[in-house]
């Protein structure tokens, strides 16, 4: 039988090691994983080089894994913001590493990952600072820069509603970068709003389908007030 | 004519005017998020935010709030009748693949070139690019609302822009708050014209070239309810 709930986000994420790159979904906070980052804290693995559009918020979840100093290299779109607090402090102190990427750029490099592409041509960003040194090409009269996969060791993501199985549905835009990290991972874990009996889910509202998923549990939406 | 610069809100029904009917448009935070305020009424106009949104309306009322639904800049938003969810990968095909007919950004400067200039302010300790060069490739058509001039009183319009590049040669007009101007192939045409200002005091503020046709229309505020 075919079961990917696990029964705590601690247990979720006890084998994470040291070192590893883990994708880490949302949009702000909307599809944050929040509870999967709090077990990561407690959980205590570091050298850590998290991809997320943004660093977090304030002194908890990714922001707090920052803070602690367990964060060797962010990977994101949009650091810079009042609330990102955590990794201006730690960047402006030489103490993290920042890889900038287009957000279009950051996703579609997961995709081609998730996807088993070797890269992909983007005119986004060319003939700009994000693109230095990297390859280029004239494509239909177009300068296009040469974007790599983008694959993480985890990922860690939101949902709404789960099955066994380890399908998905997403409630509004907390879908964002959700279904496409959790292609890129070799472990993909996911936190949802509910776990449902398999067949529960209409296969036409499916939108991660089981393979994608490796472990799921079941967490109210993380409220850090 | 009483001479004076317009407000952002104005700026911004300037170029609700040029939003057809069924254009998917993007709007960018500051000025360009005013636009959405005279997109209402007679016309449909899909808004895309860049975070899997299509059909994005009005910012939430506090009892309408749900933190999963947010506009580009993390505030909450409403859905219109219509509205469509897309994963972040389908919400940059749309950016990238020609699919997005006008995106709004605001901008620090803009060349005669129609190069863009808005996402790193030089001291700024921690960069952040965001989906603007995402928005800036790949729209079928880029405007930017923004100040004639900066702070200081230096035009943000230049020959060359000095602040780090978001995109080149893909800005198609200027509305600021003196002009409209186009960017064209042999460089800036001015369109319309601020009330009581001469074309004579606009160069003055202007840092490239301006091609000028007399009499230069002015910019008409009425025909919208500016408020």
């Amino acid at each position: 039988m075919i079961n990917k709930v696990v029964e705590s986000a601690m247990t979720a994420v006890a084998d994470v090691r040291s070192g590893s790159t883990i994708l880490v979904g949302g949009f702000g906070e909307a599809g944050s994983p929040a509870t999967l980052l709090q077990a990561l804290i407690e959980q205590g693995a570091t050298d850590l080089t998290m991809v997320s559009n943004n660093v977090g918020y304030d002194d908890y979840g990714l922001a707090a894994l920052i803070a602690r100093g367990r964060v060797r290299k962010m990977i994101c779109a949009f650091p810079n913001y009042a609330a990102g607090i955590a990794f201006r402090n730690r960047y402006l102190a030489g103490q993290i590493e920042l890889e900038l990427v287009p957000q279009g750029t950051l996703v579609e490099r997961m995709r081609a990952a998730g996807a088993g592409l070797g890269g992909f041509f983007t005119p986004t960003g060319a003939e700009t600072e994000l693109s230095a040194g990297k390859e280029t090409r004239v494509i239909d009269g177009v300068v296009q820069v040469l974007e790599r996969p983008l694959k993480g060791d985890y990922a860690l993501i939101r949902g709404k509603v789960a099955d066994r199985w380890g399908n998905l549905t997403y409630w509004r835009a907390q879908r964002n970068f959700n279904p496409i990290m959790a292609m890129a991972a070799t472990t993909t874990i996911a936190e949802v709003s509910e776990i449902v009996p398999l067949g529960a889910i209409d296969p036409d509202v499916i939108i991660t389908p089981g393979p994608f998923i490796h472990r799921v549990t079941v967490c109210p939406r993380y409220n850090p007030t | 004519m009483e001479k004076r610069r317009l407000t952002k809100e104005e700026i911004a029904l300037c170029i609700a005017r040029e939003i057809s009917e069924g254009a998917c448009v993007n709007l960018g935070i500051g000025i360009p998020t005013l636009v959405a305020r005279y997109l209402a009424g007679e016309r449909e106009v899909m808004v895309h935010s860049e975070n899997g949104i299509i059909g994005m309306g009005p910012p939430a009322a506090p009892d309408e709030v749900d933190l999963d639904i947010v506009d580009a800049g993390k505030r909450p938003v409403t859905l219109v009748k219509g509205a469509a969810i897309i994963d972040h990968a389908t919400s940059f095909a749309l950016v990238r693949g020609g699919h997005l007919d006008l995106a709004v950004l605001g901008a620090l400067q803009v060349s005669e070139h129609g190069d863009i200039a808005n996402w790193r302010i030089p001291g700024d300790a921690v960069p952040g690019v965001g989906g603007a060069m995402d928005l800036c490739a790949g729209a079928k058509r880029l405007v930017v609302a923004m100040t004639h001039t900066d702070r200081g009183g230096e035009p943000k319009i230049v020959a060359e822009c000095t602040y780090p590049l978001t995109a080149r040669r893909k800005v198609c007009t200027i509305y600021t708050d003196l002009a409209v101007i186009d960017v064209g192939p042999d460089g800036l045409h001015l369109r319309e014209i601020a009330p009581g200002w001469t074309a004579g005091e606009l160069r003055q503020l202007t840092g490239a070239p301006l091609h000028v046709e007399e009499p230069v229309p002015v910019i008409a505020l009425h025909g919208g309810a500016v408020s």
